[in-house]
């Protein structure tokens, strides 16, 4: 039987991973809403691709918690990737911390400081020159090189003060192992977001040290905090069940939609998929790095994530600026939510290509899309925005101990 | 207040990165965006740069060893890249040279991986550091990490360690690591090493490198064990530049 002749229904009857085994097929399945199911369940993949060109934004919104991801990974497969910009654009997701991510007209940036020693001066310079240049509005979240509880409070301390000093209205992250941002909270570390890389399925999730249970402690721990109303940050990206033998033999993309299950479990302010971090062996080349980010975009947004998307590759994938920028723009008309800011689109700690502040600009620019208004506001305030080589008196580099 | 950066330019003397470009429009000014072409140009070279065998077994006989040669699975490049599995074996016919070598209590295997050029450049000053004269060196192309566990079970050896030509980053496309694996046998994860990145001039010099490997199969040895049980606990270095912001944890 052809993809597009399979009935939604018997997504539910026949999971593609066993729902006794898998804690996060039960999340899937137990979580299904029947009602909200009600306006697709007698469609096949087929007629949903057609249901989905010709619906309205409210009734995409409507179904969100009655379609499963299996569901919306198969309806991807045979869909165009115009097809897949016409159908995100219309899904509108919002959420909240210190500003507003996700309204319509607005593009939010990921701000990403990396240093290669987690060098708090190194990372201060290009949190500032991120700033200068309008990024930092989703969340500043440093890949930190170590992961050791001692590196991370430190990281911590070293961010919020520069949100406070400048007064920022922006989060800050450092994305540390879920269990290291535990013991940071509990020594009392000023943590906004939590952090964590998720996968589609419980063995995957296993593979990144957490389950089900340990990413419910982070979320109520970061809760007890009080400091926002999203508080989750997770990274997803295609393959990397595959490449943990975790995959169950289920197809890599289908496998990346069950984690955006995992996600929405926990109301995040951000999801971002890493899609061409992992290697050519997973996404071989400019064009496979393409479709999957429109693809993950897609199904995150139809499952009513505030999904970003870190356009990037390796240097032994098949790709060059060329395909980012291709994948940029085409994201960008499909409403991403986010994307990265790396200073010159080159990360220095994790050894791969990105997207630059000065790229985010380009789309903002080119497609008349703003920043977050609270962090748009502030950049006014800021005296943000002039091409000029003089730093504006409020943003003074001392104040973030700089000199 | 001297040394304070006054004008964008001088955040550049904080970090590597690709800081205070300059702008064009939106856009990057033509000189920052034609070195970043360059520099993409030089790391893909460096990926599909093929070993120099002979000048590496040439440099090494100089420093008095007589290193072996293998290949793994994979018969080229593009195979290497899309099939890390074939990386992780041998290829059959070199499987034999390996068997007339007496069981050594450490083998070194010296592996292109993602980045030739980092071997070019930094293996036999590595080898020479190290000073291990008892080791049996194998020269390995298009291997992974693991081809060292198919190896090092091959030889009979107690422990493997794997200098490796790292995936090349835009500004650095010779960095080198080294993967040390006790018992190796096929099969083994990367939970079950230890590893040192970044070795480089600009990053992790090679004599400290040398001494922190040295360091770790004392380690080894004393717990005959490599891995997550094996925890670095060699005191951290200081930092670079002192902490400004905020209090210390």
């Amino acid at each position: 039987m052809a993809l597009a002749d399979v009935p939604l229904a018997r997504f539910l009857a026949e999971p593609v991973v066993p729902y006794e085994t898998d804690e996060v097929t039960r999340l899937i399945l137990d979580g299904h809403d029947e009602a909200a199911f009600a306006p697709i369940a007698s469609l096949t993949i087929g007629e949903l691709r057609n249901w989905l060109l010709a619906a309205e934004p409210a009734a995409l919104a409507a179904v969100r918690a009655g379609i499963t991801p299996e569901m919306v990974a198969g309806v991807s497969k045979i869909m165009r990737l115009q097809d897949l910009v016409a159908v995100a654009a219309k899904c509108r997701v919002v959420t909240r911390f210190r500003d507003t991510i996700g309204l319509p007209g607005r593009l939010s940036v990921r701000l990403q400081p990396n240093h290669p020693t987690d060098d708090a001066q190194g990372i201060a310079a290009s949190v500032l020159d991120g700033l200068l240049l309008g990024a930092g509005d989703a969340v500043i979240g440093i890949n930190p090189a170590t992961d050791s509880l001692e590196s991370t409070h430190r990281l911590l301390t070293m961010l919020d003060a520069v949100r406070e000093r400048y007064a920022i209205p922006t989060q800050t992250c450092v994305l540390a192992h879920v269990t290291t941002t535990l013991r940071c909270i509990e020594r009392g570390a000023p943590v906004d977001l939590v952090f964590q890389s998720i996968g589609g399925t419980e063995a995957a999730n296993r593979s990144f040290g957490v389950d089900l249970a340990l990413l419910a402690e982070a979320h109520a721990a970061a809760r007890s905090l009080g400091r926002g109303e999203n508080l989750m940050y997770f990274e997803t990206g295609q393959g990397s069940a595959l490449s943990a033998e975790a995959h169950h033999g289920v197809d890599q993309q289908t496998i990346e939609a069950r984690a955006y299950a995992v996600a929405r479990a926990f109301s995040p302010l951000l999801v971002n998929s890493v899609v061409g971090f992992i290697g050519p062996e997973y996404l071989h080349d400019g064009k496979q790095i393409t479709r999957a980010g429109l693809e993950d975009h897609f199904c995150g947004k139809l499952l009513g994530l505030p999904m970003g998307v870190d356009v990037c590759y390796t240097n032994h994938a098949e790709a060059d600026q060329d395909d980012m920028d291709a994948l940029l723009t085409l994201l960008g008309v499909a409403g991403v939510t986010f994307v990265m800011g790396v200073p010159g689109a080159d990360d220095v700690m994790l050894s791969y290509q990105s997207t630059s502040f000065h790229d985010a600009l380009y789309l903002r620019g080119a497609l008349g899309l703003r920043p977050a208004p609270e962090f748009e506001a502030w950049l006014e305030r800021m005296g943000i925005g002039a091409a000029s080589e003089r730093l504006p008196a409020a943003l003074s580099p001392a104040l973030i101990g700089l000199g | 207040m001297a040394g304070v950066p006054m004008s964008w330019r001088d955040l550049r003397r904080f970090t590597p990165a690709r800081v205070a470009l300059g702008r064009a429009g939106n856009g990057l000014p033509t000189a920052a965006h034609l070195q970043f072409q360059a520099a993409h140009a030089a790391a893909r070279d460096a990926v599909h740069a093929r070993l120099d065998v002979p000048a590496l077994q040439a440099a090494l006989r100089a420093l008095g060893h007589d290193p072996l040669f293998v290949r793994s699975a994979c018969p080229d490049r593009r195979t290497y890249l899309l099939r890390p599995d074939l990386g992780r074996r041998l290829a059959e016919p070199d499987r034999a040279a390996l068997r007339s070598v007496a069981p050594p209590d450490l083998a070194l295997v010296i592996c292109d991986g993602l980045s030739a050029t980092a071997i070019d450049r930094h293996a036999a000053p590595l080898v020479a550091a190290l000073d291990l004269p008892d080791a049996p060196i194998v020269i390995a192309e298009q291997g992974r990490v693991a081809l060292g566990d198919d190896i090092g079970e091959a030889l009979g050896a107690e422990a493997v360690a794997v200098l490796i030509g790292e995936r090349p980053g835009l500004s650095a496309p010779d960095s080198l690591g080294v993967y040390l694996t006790w018992q190796p046998r096929r099969g083994r994860t990367d939970a079950e090493r230890n590893c040192i990145s970044n070795i480089r001039p600009e990053g992790l010099p090679i004599a400290q490198a040398a001494a922190k490997l040295r360091w770790l199969l004392g380690a080894m040895r004393l717990l005959r064990c490599t891995g997550v049980a094996l925890k670095d606990e060699q005191p951290l270095p200081a930092p670079r530049t002192p902490l400004r912001l905020g209090e210390q944890p």
